[in-house]
């Protein structure tokens, strides 16, 4: 062959090539999203990575691939703590990195905004996220957990209920009426003194100390706070309630629990495995009443977990958290209930907020929300999906989410919650009375929140 | 029988009754370690399990996060400081003690005190912003490199006392013979400080199995993650752990280690200083 | 000491230390001088002094040592004092006191007896963290805790460990997994001993307290004092207490390496102030350093 004849060959060989390689590129390209939570197939949060896994990321890249945008989504599988995850979070958002959708506790969110490392939902995506169907199947209750100032910043994608648990059989034994449900603290009390009497060995456990993180905060104070009266915080007014009758009382409540009657067990509070301690309490019946969330129900004690409750569904109850008494409880309530929740987040440095925007949209859609709650029933996040399967925690939701508040969602939050558990550890401990616990609390949180924003009540 | 001998048969039963209650005292509490694995109905307490069993080694097998990240991620990152700050502070102690440094000791007190400071919480912060700048968050060389930084000191001292100890003939008389500095140091001097650099070696190899705050703010992959970090896949959404489960991990997380150790000190002897009588 | 000289010029030193000095600046030298600096700022992590930190001067130094409630439970004054105590119970009496003591019984010996005291003392040093305190947590169980089924049976009773006594608890754990490194570096600078100095001594009948006092006292003194500086910075700044107690209960084994990651790590993640306190505790170890070594060259003097 001639040498100018092999050099066109050559040439049309490149560009042929080349050609189809562009057709090639614009064609089947998939884009890559990243996922991540704290959930590893075979380990904690098994059925969340589960249903990402095999339902949820098949069947959306299927849909994609078909529609000729080519997606492809990854999980992550976060394998440490939940402490370990949010700095993860800090630090890769504070240097334009990160996952493309990350799980969120919705407390972190207001820190994080405030740091400047998370933008509004319509900011990262366009403005065409809140034309989504699905806001419309959410309250605004739940949709309040992922906001802040009014912005959305993701998907909730569950939320919670707290209440007060209990041993049917300890309660027999020790010839208390069922089903139980006390009306005051007072009635609490002496519902404990009699199991005291009838022998039990720790009647009463509410949550306190530092050990137990945010668990004493929504588990322990605020479903007692609540009952007193008033909030962490003044939603009208803007301050944080740093004094007042309510938080007094509060207190005493813990003392008498702990320090004066040993109605409750102060070392499971302070000892640094006094969760799971409290958990195995309650499942060997030394433990008769503990103030729990649902997932206490759903996973803790739900037959295969390592703190399974033989035939549960016969031996515990659950009853609500009462008002210090009727009608004396926050916004005139007679019963109480603090939410928290989770969701997902689109990470404002992305390269493919859209593309995360159709797969958190998908994923929050009411099939792949009915999937996930056939694999784990809990509380639904979305009015078109019931509670699949559990009808003790269908009665849960619709007993309490009507009297359930939510957290201050500020960036400050994270930090007066820690000296709220440092409060509730020095009175529990005996190291402080609740007049000088609460003098701390109120100099710590003047300190941190300003003198401005801050109040007492008289 | 004289008094001597008397007296000698004394200080061995004395040795003997010491050695015991040592042996004792250091073995009792790993006690939990070998019956709770294989206990299905595992809590705190030490109780030879009725029906000893694997199944919770099998549901452990079934993490393979946490499988990878033991046999794999620990392999790779404690392989790597272990060569590096071997070979490292072996060179550098050599320099330090075959040429004049003044306040050489000073010196490497000084670098422990800094090391000790960016091992500590309060540098995680600026440790990720310098990897980040180096592009090497989420990757093994990131880890293996910022460990060794903070081995290398100790190591550094560890290997002096060694290197101190032999002497110079050998390499002096080398030298005259017309070898390369770094001829001497290869087939002269790391002959004989062999067990120093094997015990620094080891002690890196343990440092960096155990390691956990470096690598949780430096790697992100699941596919990286160390088995420190994935012990906590062994504990429930709310942050209690399952014993059972975490009592396999942790057997399994420990034998390598110890595999290691018994091996390197049956074929080289593991002691700081002491490889040459003078 | 002989002064050892040197067989190399310095030219050739620099190669074998090039590496190492590559090491030390990157990895040493410059994220300490960035933690030095943060110590005079207010950074954090999270929240609005996140992205606008400010310089604060010696606001996070002051802030350490404020007296109106330094030595509140919680408190750095308070961390100090519990690390002093941790530090004199572990360090000096527990692993310094235990390794030499170990080192010692076994001086020149060999055989079956050495090997499996020195191994099992190993082992508890080189057992990973997180399982280490696993199993301590377990040891130390009030209720099912094999030391307490041990004490029980020799009539000492049920001590509630983790909660009544949990500097103790810190301390016998830290002196357990530390007591190898004392005893390796003590073990081997017994070595450095030539042996004919014992062997004499042995034929003229000196008593093991002579012996000491004469021979391995005079000789080791420098060795010792070294390896004490070492052991006091490794246990002022190990963290693995707190996976068994997490400072409490109620702040009462919080060391300061626990305080310092109190402040760092949670919360707001205030790190500003967290490298204030990472420098105090360096200038700590190197003022300890500095009386331990003027006091034997006060000794020398005398």
């Amino acid at each position: 062959m001639s040498r100018s004849k092999f050099l066109t060959l050559l040439l049309v060989t490149v560009l042929a090539l080349g050609a189809l390689n562009i057709g090639l590129v614009q064609a089947q390209e998939p884009v890559k999203v990243t996922i991540t939570c704290r959930c590893v197939v075979g380990g904690v949060n098994h059925n969340l990575a589960v249903w990402l896994t095999t339902f949820t990321i098949p069947t959306f890249e299927e849909a994609m691939a078909a529609q000729g945008t080519p997606i492809d989504v990854e999980l992550v599988e976060f394998g440490g703590g939940d402490e370990q995850l949010k700095e993860q979070y800090a630090l890769d958002l504070s240097v334009g990195s990160g996952y493309d959708i990350i799980s969120f506790d919705g407390f972190w969110v207001p820190e994080f905004v405030g740091a400047g490392l998370l933008k509004p939902l319509a900011e990262v995506v366009g403005p065409e996220v809140n034309d989504w169907e699905g806001w419309g199947h959410i309250s605004d209750g739940i949709q309040a957990i992922l906001s802040y100032q009014g912005e959305r910043y993701g998907i909730p994608a569950g939320t919670d209920v707290r209440q007060i648990f209990y041993r049917k059989d300890l309660f027999e034994q020790a010839g208390i009426a069922l089903p139980w449900q006390p009306t005051s603290w007072e009635e609490v009390l002496d519902t404990a003194r009699t199991l005291k009497e009838a022998g039990i060995e720790t009647p009463l456990q509410v949550n306190a100390g530092t050990a137990m993180g945010e668990a004493t905060t929504m588990q322990g104070y605020f479903m007692v706070l609540l009952g007193a009266g008033h909030h962490l915080y003044d939603f009208d007014d803007g301050k944080w309630i740093i004094k007042s009758q309510g938080i007094l009382d509060t207190l005493n409540f813990y003392k008498t629990v702990y320090v004066d009657e040993g109605l409750g067990d102060a070392r499971m509070q302070l000892l640094q495995d006094g969760r799971n301690r409290s958990f195995v309490g309650f499942r060997d019946g030394q433990i008769a009443m503990l103030v729990e969330g649902d997932w206490f129900w759903r996973s803790v004690i739900a037959p295969g977990s390592e703190t399974a409750v033989e035939n549960r569904n016969e031996v515990v109850g659950w009853a609500m958290m009462p008002a210090k008494e009727p009608g004396a409880g926050y916004r005139g309530q007679d019963f109480v209930s603090i939410s928290g929740g989770t969701g997902w987040l689109i990470n404002p440095n992305t390269p493919h907020p859209k593309e995360a925007w159709a797969f958190l949209s998908y994923m929050s859609s009411r099939d792949q929300v009915r999937a996930f709650e056939l694999m784990q029933p809990r509380i639904s996040f979305r009015d078109d999906v019931e509670v699949a399967g559990d009808p003790v925690m269908t009665a849960m939701a619709n007993a309490l989410l009507q009297y359930s508040t939510v957290r201050p969602m500020l960036p400050e939050y994270p930090l007066i919650s820690t000296e709220i558990q440092l409060m509730t550890e020095r009175v529990v401990s005996g190291e402080m009375s609740p007049e000088e616990a609460m003098d701390a609390f109120a100099e710590a949180v003047t300190e941190i929140a300003g003198a401005d924003n801050v109040k007492t009540l008289e | 029988m004289n008094s001597f001998v008397i007296r000698s048969w004394l200080a061995r039963g004395l040795l003997f009754a010491f050695s015991v209650v040592i042996a004792a005292s250091f073995v009792t509490p790993l006690l939990w370690l070998i019956t709770a694995p294989f206990n299905t109905q595992a809590n705190l307490a030490v109780t030879i399990p009725t029906n000893p069993s694997l199944a919770n080694f099998e549901a452990v097998y079934h993490n393979k996060f946490a499988m990878r990240a033991l046999f794999q991620n620990n392999l790779i990152i404690g392989g790597g400081v272990m060569v590096l700050v071997a070979g490292v502070a072996t060179m550098a102690s050599y320099g330090l003690s075959r040429t004049h440094v003044p306040g050489r000791d000073v010196l490497v007190y000084v670098l422990i005190l800094f090391s000790s400071v960016v091992s500590g919480t309060a540098a995680m912060v600026p440790i990720f912003l310098l990897v980040f700048r180096l592009g090497l968050i989420d990757t093994y060389a990131g880890v293996i490199l910022v460990m060794t930084g903070g081995l290398l000191p100790s190591a550094i001292f560890i290997m002096r006392d060694f290197i101190d100890s032999i002497p110079r003939s050998y390499e002096e008389a080398a030298l005259v013979c017309g070898a390369s500095s770094l001829r001497v140091f290869r087939d002269v001097a790391l002959p004989m400080v062999r067990p120093g650099v094997v015990v620094v070696a080891i002690w890196a190899f343990v440092n960096a199995w155990g390691a956990f705050l470096i690598p949780s703010v430096l790697l992100r992959s699941p596919d990286r993650m160390p088995a420190s970090i994935a012990s906590y896949s062994f504990y429930t959404e709310a942050g209690t752990p399952n014993l059972t489960l975490l009592s396999a991990y942790a057997f399994l997380y420990t034998i390598p280690v110890l595999v290691l150790y018994l091996i390197v000190n049956w074929r080289f002897g593991f002691r700081f200083f002491g490889g040459i009588k003078s | 000491m002989e002064r050892k000289h040197a067989i190399f010029p310095a030219r050739v030193g620099i190669i074998f230390l090039t590496p190492a000095i590559l090491f030390v600046i990157v990895f040493l030298l410059y994220p300490f001088v960035r933690v030095f600096l943060l110590s005079f700022t207010n950074q954090t992590l999270l929240g609005t002094t996140a992205p606008n930190p400010e310089f604060v001067g010696l606001d996070n130094y002051r802030h350490l040592f404020n007296p109106d409630r330094w030595m509140r439970l919680g408190e750095f004054g308070s961390a100090l004092k519990i690390t002093t105590q941790f530090v004199v119970g572990s360090a000096l009496i527990g692993q310094a006191g235990m390794g030499m003591l170990i080192a010692w019984a076994f001086y020149r010996k060999r055989g079956v007896l050495r090997e499996v005291v020195f191994t099992l003392v190993i082992l508890a040093w080189i057992i990973p963290e997180t399982v280490v305190a696993f199993t301590w947590v377990a040891f130390l169980d009030w209720e099912f805790g094999t030391l307490n089924s041990v004490l029980e049976t020799v009539g000492l009773g049920r001590p509630d460990w983790l909660f009544e006594r949990p500097l103790q608890s810190i301390i016998l754990f830290n002196s357990w997994r530390g007591t190898a490194f004392s005893m390796l570096l003590f073990s081997g600078a017994l070595e450095t001993i030539p042996p004919s100095y014992v062997e004499t001594a042995e034929v003229v009948g000196a008593t093991a307290w002579q012996k000491f006092r004469d021979i391995f006292f005079p000789l080791l003194r420098g060795h010792i004092l070294t390896d004490l500086i070492l052991i006091t910075l490794w246990t002022f700044n190990v963290f693995t207490p707190f996976l068994l107690t997490g400072g409490g209960p109620a702040k009462r084994t919080e060391v300061v390496s626990i305080y310092t990651y109190r402040t760092a790590f949670m919360g707001r993640h205030e790190f500003g102030k967290g490298s204030s306190i990472a420098v105090v505790m360096m200038l700590i170890n190197l003022g300890l350093a500095l009386i331990y070594l003027a006091s034997i060259r006060r000794r020398r003097a005398t």
